[in-house]
């Protein structure tokens, strides 16, 4: 996977309940232009080792991100299963439009890094104006 | 009284069980029946992310929540007691049908064999057939994924 200018890029995968994740990804690729660097996964329909299969399988085997909605739930332990034997795949929770835009423009960066930045872009965004 | 939710749910630990049910009926502990998990403590570790503060979370094999039963039923913790199959429950309504007496499918999804009962319920003939023979035996069976729908009595689902 590359970006327009060749660089290697993360693979994003979001995953949420219901039509969410694809929801959401729709909207980041409406707003950034870019398409095609995220994958949706929903939970519907899915066991505890069908949704793990659905989320593995989108991750693949290059470094990612993966989005998830609720930070409790079917969805995280998920991911969270296999996460030990991925050292180049990190999670972030709460997934917002914000943080899917962030990294969709920082996917260059080291997962860790386009992790923590999304966050820290994803909790900004969350205001009481 | 104190065991208050009897739940055949393949997810276990999940955003129906801790907030849908979790909240109207003021649930002070789950417990996770399952042998697998009962045996794996990276497993229980990301079961307790999922459950909010306030919940206690017992991690015990089926025949730990057999022998644990008791004592569950006796001090007033208000208790949700969660397998992933129907297996495990039968077992637990066998060895105390009076405290696993009513008991919740509250999600059993797609597998090979199995065929859509309810949009969250998925079974084989030959798991039906064991849920008519839990209820045969005294158990009262419905299906129903949140405490805002309908139960579905056993005997509809065909």
């Amino acid at each position: 996977m590359s970006d327009g200018d060749g660089r290697a890029g993360l693979n994003g995968v979001v995953v949420a309940h219901g039509t969410l994740a694809s929801a959401m990804v729709d909207a980041a690729e409406q707003i950034t232009g870019i398409s095609g660097m995220l994958k949706a996964v929903s939970n519907s329909g899915c066991d505890r080792g069908a949704l793990e299969e659905r989320i593995w399988a989108a991750i693949g085997e290059a470094p990612s991100v993966v989005f998830v909605d609720l930070a409790a739930g079917s969805c995280l332990i998920a991911v969270l299963r296999r996460v030990r034997e991925r050292p180049d795949v990190r999670v972030v929770t709460g997934v917002n439009l914000a943080m899917l835009v962030d990294f969709l423009f920082h996917r260059t960066l080291p997962a860790e890094e386009a992790a923590a930045h999304a966050a820290a872009s994803g909790g900004s965004a969350i205001r009481v104006p | 009284m104190p065991v208050l939710l009897c739940r055949v749910d393949d997810r276990l630990i999940h955003g129906q069980v801790v907030l849908g049910w979790g909240r109207p009926l003021g649930l002070e502990r789950i417990v996770l029946v399952d042998d697998d998990v009962a045996a794996n403590t990276w497993e229980q570790q990301l079961y307790r992310m999922a459950v909010p503060a306030g919940i206690d979370v017992v991690f015990a094999s089926v025949a730990g929540a057999i022998a644990g039963l008791g004592a569950w039923e006796a001090d007033g913790v208000r208790t949700a007691l969660l397998t992933g199959g129907i297996a495990s429950m039968a077992a637990l309504h066998a060895a105390h049908p009076d405290a696993v007496h009513r008991i919740n499918l509250g999600g059993l999804h797609h597998q090979p064999g199995r065929s859509e009962r309810l949009p969250y319920l998925y079974l084989t003939d030959a798991e039906l057939s064991e849920l008519r023979t839990l209820e045969r035996d005294g158990a009262q069976v419905t299906a129903q994924d949140v405490p805002t729908a309908q139960p579905v009595a056993l005997e509809s689902i065909a």
